[in-house]
């Protein structure tokens, strides 16, 4: 059996990154056996299997009304995020004025800075516009923070697309206005409802922003913050399986639209 | 191609919500920063006091550093963790890859509280870290340092930032040739070699990218300490956090607001002037 | 350093039986060719035939699937890539893009420890043979293509391989640029007296520059041979075919006599279905031709004319149905019925296949 000769397979690395995928995963798996046991949260080992905690939560209507919270919120955020972020995106990729560096290091500055900045900030411009918080407050403070990721998304679907097809488009005939919804916005499909999906994720999970611009209506992330400081229940536990759940069927469904773009 | 009125019907409206909704707000909070508080109020009176007070109250310097120790702490867990994971899966993994990589990414969908809220559950005197351990009659007690500290919060945040470090990572080392690595075998360097002299410097761009991301976000963060940080986990966020809040002072909030702002327009210029430098494109 | 056709060459690389798969796909099917030292070898073959796969086993990118590779008396396969003295210049020049061009090509010399002082003037030396002095301190995104496969020779010979590769490192340049690095290459090749062994699609470049070509159809080798050799007497109808052009007659020999249908002559060879080889420039046109020994005749009519500056290639459909190629040197335009002749000795009889 002759020597590899190209990449030694080190099983070194292999153990290494089989240990940081074990600590990556970790809370996650003891969160989601956790919520099935019947002794809460802690010791170990996990005995006495129970849906219990499960069948709280779902009588428990707070947390159903937050969910609800977050799910406008969430939806109003994707709307404005995906409007404001392909123009954006549109802009960067197709024009030139004076400050258009600026201008684009403005756009994902949000994406980087520490959530509290954006949130303190719009707070104090909320108050000075006199405005109340609410779920209002707390959807411009998403749709701020989130308007870089739309932006990200599409700017790269629109560099990926065949610009010859927008001037085929205009030589046949089509108007401007015409070429975008038939060429250019079918081309950017995928990158918007990647960005759709993010976004929406995005949003369910604000914290550091939502908490200084949160009023009366509690988002879930809010609501489930609220019960932290109080105490810790495995009600917790379930609903955040439950999150899990939507989010990795989120991920398969994401996977199986780019999947079936890539093979056309 | 693009007429005056569609560039201009593009780029209008987000350079007004930039302006309106982050300009504005920074703008405010800049004023803010000068103006002071007097019988819980807030009075427009211009003045340096809140950022004198910065410098010279040693608490806040205190809790700055604490807070940059732990931010360097996730930062360089995180790359430790991030890059040998990335490296593994670009060069070595073969066609297991694009699974591989999927599972990093699921965590990075799983809620940050919820994330934050099991390693509270793991670490703590009554969790299950402690249960493992008695139970496998390692200790005989709960040991306490494990939550409510900075060690927990570094914990909390390396494990929430090592997939934000690995995806940059994982990008830059996925383009570069494989073409190089065997150019490079072919010159006579064994793998150690290659590593240093042709994939690490080619995927410093990533690194820095993710380095960066993890730095200032860890900096900023408020939430972990209050999760599993407890008192002596307190970081300069908490303290503008509660400067809004029951502290009521928002003009020194807004000041150290100001300085965590400024430090990471200043990070970011820093990091774009070395990956002009590093890239090779 | 004359090329070493008096004195019996040596084999320098020796490929025994080897053979690879990639899954299901059989790419090199029990191969087996020494390579001589000093010499100027191409491997040629479409795509997919194989060529660049052996260059890559060579290298040691590959293992063999199975086979034995030996260079110099000791066996070559066992090695992984960065222990064997064998260099390589990739297709697309593979020139690390964060080093300038000096410190690609002292790549090499590092990564083995050579002294500081002594990589400074070999680097000076090998890009003054290479013509890029000028260039040391370029990065290699800032040079034309011509000037990157420069250094990516020079990067390779520094380290005075015993066996260099080349993997089609022509194809991305244009046609004149091509050319003037194939009789740079070749010079090159004789000036410094290493062995070449050298990837290609283009029969025409192969037929240039190589002692000796050795062409591969999916996986197998269909003759190795010198240029002329292989252009005078090819083996196959494939080799035929490939190599130049060609008209192929198909019929069978009896007695002494091969008849292609329409058109009979003598030949020797054995009785049976055979297949002839028949160069375009062999057939004249009969009005034109001197006296050959064992004319045939034929008359046909021209269906096209190209013409090609130098020659005209004329599709002939002789009176009792063959189409035929024939090239004649310019002459003007040319119509309707013509004799033709050629000398039977031209015709070579090759084998269908393998």
């Amino acid at each position: 059996m002759s020597a590899s000769a190209n990449t030694r397979r080190s099983p070194f690395l292999a153990v290494y990154s089989a240990l940081v995928f074990a600590f990556i995963y970790l809370p996650i798996v003891v969160l989601v056996v956790y919520s099935f046991n019947r002794d809460g949260v802690g010791g170990f080992p996990p005995q006495h299997f129970t849906f219990d905690w499960y069948s709280r939560l779902f009588a428990d209507s707070s947390i159903w009304d937050s969910v609800l919270n977050s799910l406008i919120v969430a939806a109003g955020a994707v709307g404005l995020s995906l409007t404001f972020g392909l123009l954006a995106a549109l802009a960067l990729d197709r024009t030139d004025f004076p400050g258009k560096g600026i201008f684009r290091r403005l756009v994902l500055l949000p994406l980087i800075l520490p959530g509290i900045i954006t949130g303190l900030s719009l707070l104090m411009f909320v108050v000075f516009v006199r405005l109340q918080l609410s779920l209002v407050t707390v959807f411009l403070g998403h749709g701020t923070a989130l308007i870089s990721v739309a932006t990200i998304e599409l700017f790269a679907g629109l560099q990926k697309m065949d610009r010859r097809q927008e001037e085929a488009s205009l030589d046949l005939g089509a108007t401007p206005w015409q070429t975008f919804w038939r060429v250019t916005l079918p081309n950017l499909k995928l990158s918007l409802i990647a960005a759709g999906l993010l976004i929406f994720t995005l949003s369910m999970d604000e914290i550091a922003v939502t908490f200084f611009l949160i009023g009366r209506d509690n988002t879930l992330p809010l609501e489930i913050w609220g019960r932290l400081r109080r105490g810790i229940t495995p009600e917790i536990n379930a609903i955040s399986t439950l999150i899990l759940l939507v989010s990795i069927l989120l991920i398969v469904i994401w996977y199986r639209l780019r999947m079936r773009s890539e093979a056309q | 191609m693009y007429s005056k009125t569609y560039k201009l019907f593009v780029s209008l409206p987000p350079i007004l919500w930039v302006a309106l909704f982050l300009l504005v707000p920074y703008a405010l909070m800049f004023a803010h920063s000068l103006w002071s508080v007097q019988n819980g109020n807030i009075v427009h009176h211009w003045n340096l006091q809140n950022y004198s007070e910065l410098l010279k109250n040693p608490i806040y310097l205190e809790v700055l550093f604490r807070t940059m120790r732990i931010a360097a702490g996730v930062t360089l867990l995180s790359l430790f963790l991030g890059y040998p994971l990335a490296y593994y899966l670009s060069f070595h993994a073969g066609p297991r890859k694009e699974l591989l990589y999927q599972l990093v990414i699921v965590p990075l969908w799983v809620s940050y509280l919820v994330r934050g809220y099991a390693w509270k559950t793991i670490l703590g005197s009554d969790g299950v870290l402690n249960g493992f351990l008695q139970y496998l009659h390692i200790t005989r007690e709960p040991v306490g340092f494990l939550l409510y500290s900075p060690f927990a919060v570094v914990l909390m945040l390396t494990h929430i930032y090592t997939p934000f470090v690995f995806l940059p990572i994982y990008a830059s080392l996925e383009h570069i040739p494989r073409a190089l690595v065997e150019a490079s075998h072919d010159l006579g360097a064994g793998q150690r070699t290659t590593f240093f002299r042709v994939i690490l410097p080619l995927s410093m761009p990533g690194l820095l990218a993710g380095a960066t991301f993890a730095f200032v976000l860890s900096l900023g963060d408020f939430l972990a300490p209050l999760l599993v940080g407890g008192p002596s986990g307190t970081m300069i966020a908490n303290i503008v956090q509660s400067l809004f809040g029951a502290a009521y002072d928002w003009p020194l909030g807004a000041a150290i607001s100001v300085c965590i702002l400024c430090f990471t327009i200043g990070l970011l210029f820093l990091a774009e002037i070395l990956e002009k430098r590093w890239s090779f494109e | 350093m004359t090329s070493a056709s008096t004195s019996p060459a040596s084999s320098l690389l020796a490929v025994n039986s080897v053979s690879k798969r990639f899954g299901e796909k059989e790419v090199l099917k029990t191969l087996s060719l020494d390579i001589l030292s000093g010499e100027f070898l191409t491997l040629l073959g479409e795509s997919g035939s194989g060529k660049t796969t052996l260059l890559r086993l060579v290298a040691g990118f590959e293992q063999p699937t199975s086979g034995e590779i030996w260079m110099s008396g000791a066996r070559l396969d066992t090695l992984p890539p960065y222990r064997r003295r064998v260099n390589t210049v990739f297709q697309h020049y593979a020139l690390f893009p964060h080093l300038n061009v000096r410190e690609n090509v002292a790549y090499g010399l590092r990564a083995n420890g050579a002294p500081k002082s002594e990589i400074a003037s070999r680097v000076a030396d090998t890009l003054m043979m290479v013509r890029m002095e000028e260039f040391a301190d370029a990065k290699p995104m800032r040079l034309s293509g011509g000037q990157q496969q420069r250094v990516a020779l020079a990067r390779a010979l520094i380290n005075r391989p015993e066996l260099l590769l080349l993997d089609e490192p022509l194809s991305a340049l244009d046609a004149n640029l091509r050319k003037e690095m194939q009789r740079e290459l070749k010079s090159l090749q004789r000036e410094v007296g290493i062995t070449f062994l050298f990837v290609t699609h283009d029969q025409e470049e192969a037929m240039a520059l190589s002692d000796r070509i050795a062409l591969l159809r999916d996986g197998a080798l269909e003759q190795v041979a010198t240029p002329r050799e292989i252009y005078a007497h090819p083996a196959t109808a494939y080799c035929a075919q490939f190599i130049g052009q060609t008209n192929l007659l198909r019929g069978s020999i009896s007695s002494g006599i091969a008849d292609m249908g329409s058109l009979t002559f003598s030949c020797t060879g054995p009785s049976g279905p055979a297949v002839f080889s028949l160069r375009p420039e062999s057939i004249l046109l009969a009005a034109n031709a001197p006296q050959i020994s064992g004319p045939v005749r034929f008359r046909g009519a021209i269906r096209r004319q190209i013409y090609t500056g130098a020659s005209e290639l004329l599709e002939v459909q002789s009176n009792l149905g063959l189409l035929l190629r024939v090239r004649v040197p310019a002459c003007g335009p040319l119509s309707g019925e013509h004799e033709f002749v050629f000398s039977a000795s031209d015709a070579i009889c090759v084998k269908e296949s393998l």
